[in-house]
């Protein structure tokens, strides 16, 4: 019998743990990530500094060279032109890909939510500035605000001052109070802990401020100062850059092009985190926000039912239990504020592609009311990031996912495009 | 619930320019909708303003609504984006230039400007388009619009006249004088309009046909595109009643995007995206117009249109004599709504319309099909 032909989209932690254990299994794997090198968002690697390698990272790496799977970098999908094909853009051209059976890893971004000025010159997403300093983006001798809520502000903010960043304070917008579950738990899970300690240790004397956030950002040109709050008192700090984040959305397009069915903001799967639609998988972000050892064990057996070994070993599934509870932990830890959602003045904008503001939004009675009516994520980045942003406010329902996933030629809709299956890596 | 003079079924632009219509000739209006308003077959199309001379009563009803959009041009809100850019019907060849002629003639008849290119002038006057084309007709006065606003202007409109609007109420039930509701509540109303585009489950029997098109928009290209361009030999694609065809068809927006159509298939009730199809549609697109192949595309959707046998609208009363229609514009839904409310009014009281309205009477086709 020929070897299943596994495709897993997203080379993050999820995905390299489900193409290592689909390889190991006999099955032929590639594995589609539209960055230059595995890792995803969260062991994005540092053109700066090659050598300075995460260690799990590099685990995890090392694993999947060996299995035999195959790693096809600076590919992204863009579309589903049949049940079973997959079309991805690299490089400017563009490739078919069938697949036996799919593993959908394609992770989380982060959570914008409008608030004055959001839209200036110097505001970043946090994560995102992490990801442009790795990519070589200078920040020596910038001083930088880091606001929002979640485990990624610590780890940005340390970041930062490791590239010679003046860190002026990190903003939490989630009460000491309301993370104090979130740090026992951390209490539970040491690896954990000593992750958060060295982020402590590389900030040194930065104020890390809990129940605060941002309510404005002011600036002609470029952003020059920003103003926080703690509900009782407002201030305003000087600044040329702001890490601005709230928390993470999963990235669930794709799994809905497919066809695949959403529980709340989800993609739901089962035991063995098969999807909705029979042979596509899913494990990591976009089943739950969870973090990467939640990432790792969903992958793995999720890799494993690709490579019909089931059902999977007991201690995977109490390993994916227990990271499930502290995905569970991590949420209730970081839920926004409603104050947080109350930002926005009537003229901010909201929809940066279109330009749609609030106060066209307010009227509006639901997501697909609001796209028809003011054309709100109807522009190139599709809603990626008004959307998250209304359902946070407006608790809109995202309903439909439209092809290309990410704007592409009009050509590339009609090339006779290479059609190749996922490749023998042995 | 208030009593009303009339029930119209469908917040789309012919609905919503029809309550507009009614609230005006003073009748009691309740409009009702399961989603959202524009949010059906009216969301799904271009917003081209189009005189067409399919048939002497295509050309009667397509003339007098764009005559109605040019009046109301200065009064419609910015959002709806209404420009009159003028069609540029293409000639590839000889044979296709005949027809600018002809056509030429058949709109100068009825009134309608018109002014014949030849290949220098339609290249002057859209210089992307390939060379070795035969010339164009231009209508200087056809439009695009952005449909879901102008219903909602229409509906706004219509609500300061005190109509009313109820909005995710799906009707399960309609004729005889009566609305009935999902939730299990019902509407009385001696006259019943019904305005629901492509989805005929009311009605199953009606003699309408769903037509499924593709259209892609592109992100903003200002000035690559300066008129509404249809190929010439979209006529001929467009008439073919079984087969599945494609023609070259922009609109450029306001904002510079381009929308690229069309397509048109019969018995194929999806959404899902058919891919020979629209790689079809933007191949043909692509051959008149090489420099689209470059362009980014940001969106691909499908929609319905409602089509009869003879490709005109289903206007006026049916065989229950509660109940009337508004519906089968196939792709001339926004061009025609105005025309088509105050015929659909007219009819519902009696009055002589400004048009002959015989010919989109709905017992033109068998009476019995069109029983509720």
């Amino acid at each position: 019998m020929k070897p299943a032909d596994v495709l897993v989209i997203g080379a993050g932690p999820a995905g390299l743990a489900a193409a290592t254990a689909a390889s190991r299994n006999g099955c032929r794997v590639a594995m589609l990530d539209d960055n230059p090198a595995a890792g995803g968002q969260i062991w994005r690697a540092d053109i700066t500094r090659p050598h300075d390698e995460d260690p799990a990272r590099a685990a995890a790496i090392a694993d999947f060279h060996t299995s035999g799977a195959a790693l096809l970098p600076g590919r992204r999908i863009v579309d589903v032109p049949s049940p079973s094909t997959l079309l991805a853009e690299a490089g400017g051209h563009f490739e078919t890909y069938r697949w036996d059976r799919l593993i959908l890893a394609t992770g989380a971004r982060e959570r914008f939510l409008p608030f004055p000025g959001w839209t200036l010159p110097g505001v970043f997403g946090a994560g995102g500035l992490q990801a442009l300093v790795k990519g070589g983006y200078p920040v020596a001798g910038k001083r930088i605000v880091v606001a929002g809520t979640g485990p990624l502000l610590l780890a940005v903010a340390a970041h930062l001052r490791e590239y010679g960043a003046s860190i002026v304070t990190v903003v939490e917008q989630a009460s000491t109070l309301q993370m104090l579950p979130f740090a026992a738990s951390l209490l539970r899970s040491p690896g954990k802990l000593l992750q958060g300690a060295g982020y402590r240790r590389t900030l040194g004397a930065t104020p890390y401020q809990t129940g605060c956030w941002p309510i404005s950002g002011q600036g002609d040109e470029t952003l020059r100062s920003v103003t926080l709050t703690n509900g009782r008192r407002t201030w305003t700090v000087e600044c040329d850059l702001l890490a601005c984040g709230f928390h993470l959305v999963p990235n669930t397009e794709l799994a809905q092009l497919l066809g695949c069915t959403l529980q709340g903001s989800f993609v739901q799967v089962d035991s063995q985190q098969q999807t909705s639609v029979a042979g596509i998988y899913c494990a990591g972000e976009p089943t739950g926000i969870a973090g990467v050892d939640a990432a790792q064990v969903q992958g793995e057996i999720a890799g494993l039912a690709a490579a019909d070994c089931s059902p999977p070993p007991t201690r995977l599934l109490a390993r994916r239990a227990k990271e499930a509870a502290f995905g569970r932990r991590l949420t209730h830890a970081f839920r926004l504020r409603p104050e947080v959602l109350k930002l926005a003045s009537q003229e901010t904008i909201v929809c940066r592609c279109e330009d749609v503001t609030f106060s066209q939004l307010q009227t509006r009675s639901n997501w697909t009311d609001a796209k028809l009516h003011t054309r709100c994520g109807m522009g190139p980045c599709q809603g990626r990031i008004c959307g998250s942003a209304t359902e946070a406010l407006f608790g809109w329902q995202l309903t439909s996912v439209r092809a290309p996933l990410f704007p592409i030629p009009v050509s590339a809709f009609c090339d006779e495009s290479s059609s190749l299956n996922a490749p023998s890596a042995r | 619930m208030p009593d009303f003079d009339l029930v119209i079924v469908g917040a789309g632009i012919v609905g919503c320019a029809c309550a507009l219509e009614a609230a005006r000739a003073g009748l009691r209006v309740v409009i009702v909708e399961r989603g959202v308003v524009g949010g059906g077959t009216t969301a799904a199309g271009m917003g081209h303003v189009v005189v067409m001379d399919d048939s002497p009563a295509q050309l009667a009803l397509t003339a007098y609504s764009r005559s109605l959009w040019r009046t109301m041009a200065p009064e419609l809100p910015g959002g709806v984006e209404y420009e009159s850019r003028g069609t540029l019907w293409i000639a590839a060849d000889d044979e296709e230039m005949a027809e600018v002629f002809s056509k030429q003639t058949t709109y100068a008849q009825a009134g309608i400007a018109s002014q014949v290119l030849d290949p220098r002038e339609l290249a002057e006057a859209e210089p992307y388009l390939r060379s070795g084309l035969a010339g164009a007709l231009l209508v200087p006065d056809d439009g695009v619009l952005y449909p879901p606003v102008a219903a909602e202007y229409f509906l706004c409109e219509a609500r300061r006249l005190g109509v009313v609007f109820l909005s995710d109420h799906e009707v399960v039930r309609c004729g005889k004088g009566r609305i009935q509701f999902a939730n299990g509540t019902s509407i009385e109303s001696e006259r019943i309009l019904l305005a629901s585009g492509a989805s005929i489950d009311l009605l199953p029997s009606l003699p309408i046909q769903k037509r499924k098109g593709h259209l892609l928009i592109t992100d903003r290209y200002p000035g690559v595109v300066s008129h509404q361009l249809v190929e010439l030999g979209y006529l001929k694609s467009a008439h073919k009643l079984t087969a599945d065809s494609v023609a070259f068809n922009i609109q450029p927006r306001l904002t510079g995007q381009l929308l690229i159509g069309s397509s048109r298939q019969y018995g194929d009730e999806s959404r899902e995206i058919n891919h020979a199809i629209l790689r079809s549609m933007l191949e043909r697109a692509i051959e008149y117009m090489p420099c689209l192949k470059g362009l980014s595309g940001i969106r691909v959707w499908t929609g319905h249109r409602a089509a009869t046998a003879d490709k005109l609208p289903l206007i006026g009363p049916t065989a229950d004599p509660t109940l009337f229609l508004a519906m089968g514009f196939e792709g001339l839904g926004i061009t025609n709504a105005p025309g088509a409310a105050v015929l659909a009014i007219d009819a519902l009281l009696g009055r002589a319309s400004i048009i002959d309205a015989a010919p989109y009477l709905p017992s033109r086709i068998q009476q019995e099909a069109v029983h509720a």
